[in-house]
């Protein structure tokens, strides 16, 4: 085990940094599409709702790891047969492709959920007073929403970090991939694996705790 | 056509929701500064046509003309006229993640009417005459009921509105509480505003009220003077109920 830190330590390092931007550049897109897809079902034009519920459902409906092989694969393949030649998607960007879209889905659930839990009143109190729609959504209900959307919003976040392991399989070299790698050349499963867990461990806990701490202060001023 | 005394026409409105007619027939005109009471058994219709005033419902048909504007035409923009509306609710709705100044002004800085210096200024008047300046810093969990209600007054009032609409502000109140309300809507009505009211305060009506308007199943069933509807109603429908209420 000591020796496959001190040889493949600062590879491994490198890997959990290529995890960890994978799953910074995701969430950033996954929670710009859940907003907006989070909108157009709340709001009252049947199209918008329409298309915010086919999305939702289509993403959730399709397994991770084929949106990915769809994206990094078909995409490009898709785009050669209209007769553009050398488009070309890098792992990473494929990765972060799919994962914003997945994550975006489950994002826009929750965030629906959020807004649908805050009381029609305060919408009809705002509007009430002159303020329009955009307004009262920005100032007073999306406040409100957002309390009770961090915990579940964490949970995602986790979910995320996760997930980007499934990417090892376009070969972003991300931690797991790192890990089959390490497997591979060592013949040391147990020991790989084992640190790579743990690795996973260490970064996740800490999240959920400073994640739990933000909860905390939110929730502070009501 | 245009009568300046007329502050609320409404022409046939009818409102449906799905198959529901709620309101199935209601004209009326209300002059600025007159004290309008609605009354009416609970599913008669009086708080969806309260609603229909400013829009908070959107009219199935018929036509609504507030201080001049037909805000049941498409093309009316209905946040502006909703500036010159304040409505009060029943369960007060205040913004809970403000504090009760924040509450206030929030409408007349984010619709340009005032810089935040002359909001926050105005917004403690605006406090004090409603007896609450002290609890400017206060969040609307820290309220009482009454205390709540009287901020949602307070700021109904920020815009400056010329009609003011009150929904069963009473209603959600523990009893002790309602005096404190009335006596500030009882102040508006010295002050000339022009209001609608949707109460069971028999009381307040009597008093304060210009004029009662008795509603049953989506019509207006009777209206008069508040001594004429209360000492001697004319419709079977008005007596009935006000046996049960009196």
């Amino acid at each position: 085990m000591i020796s496959i830190v001190q040889t493949y330590g600062s590879m491994l390092l490198s890997a959990l940094g290529k995890t960890l931007l994978l799953t910074l550049l995701s969430l950033v897109f996954a929670m710009i599409i859940g907003m907006i897809f989070a909108l157009m079902n709340v709001g009252k034009n049947r199209a918008f709702n329409l298309a915010g519920t086919v999305y939702v459902d289509a993403v959730r409906g399709v397994p991770l790891i084929v949106l990915a092989y769809f994206i990094y694969f078909g995409v490009p393949a898709g785009i050669k047969m209209i007769g553009i030649q050398d488009f070309r998607l890098t792992a990473l960007q494929a990765g972060t492709i799919a994962l914003a879209m997945n994550c975006g889905a489950y994002m826009a659930e929750i965030i629906r959920a959020g807004i649908e839990s805050v009381d029609r009143g305060q919408m009809e109190a705002s509007r009430s007073l002159g303020l329009t729609y955009g307004k009262s959504m920005r100032l007073v209900v999306l406040p409100q929403a957002i309390r009770t959307m961090i915990p579940s919003i964490i949970n995602q976040f986790i979910i995320t970090l996760k997930d980007t392991s499934i990417l090892s399989v376009i070969g972003f070299p991300e931690l797991t991939n790192m890990g089959k790698t390490i497997s591979g050349n060592t013949f040391k499963s147990l020991e790989t694996w084992a640190i790579v867990g743990i690795m996973y461990m260490i970064v996740i806990v800490t999240l959920s705790k400073v994640a739990k701490r933000v909860e905390r202060r939110v929730n502070r001023g009501r | 056509m245009v009568d300046n005394r007329i502050m609320i026409h409404v022409e046939n409105l009818k409102k449906d929701f799905g198959k529901l007619e709620v309101l199935k027939d209601i004209s009326i005109e209300i002059e600025t500064g007159e004290v309008v009471v609605l009354l009416g058994p609970s599913g008669s219709g009086k708080s969806t046509f309260l609603r229909c005033i400013n829009q908070l419902e959107q009219a199935t048909s018929g036509t609504i003309v507030v201080d001049g504007k037909n805000i049941t035409d498409k093309h009316t923009d209905i946040n502006k006229v909703r500036e010159e509306i304040g409505m009060v609710f029943q369960h007060f709705n205040l913004f809970p993640h403000k504090n009760v100044l924040e509450n206030v002004i929030l409408a007349p800085v984010e619709l340009k009417r005032m810089t935040k210096e002359e909001a926050k200024e105005k917004g403690m008047q605006l406090l004090k005459r409603v007896g609450l300046e002290s609890k400017s810093d206060a969040y609307p969990s820290q309220l009482s009921g009454g205390q709540k209600q009287r901020v949602a007054i307070a700021r109904a009032l920020a815009m400056n509105p010329a009609i003011m609409l009150f929904d069963e502000p009473t209603s959600a109140l523990d009893p002790e509480m309602v005096g404190e309300v009335l006596n500030v809507m009882q102040e508006l009505v010295a002050d000339g505003m022009t209001m609608v009211v949707v109460t069971h305060e028999i009381g307040f009506a009597r008093e304060v009220a210009d004029r009662v308007v008795f509603m049953d199943a989506g019509y207006i069933v009777e209206q008069g003077r508040p001594e004429e509807i209360f000492n001697n109603p004319k419709e079977a429908r008005t007596i009935d109920f006000l046996n049960k209420v009196l």
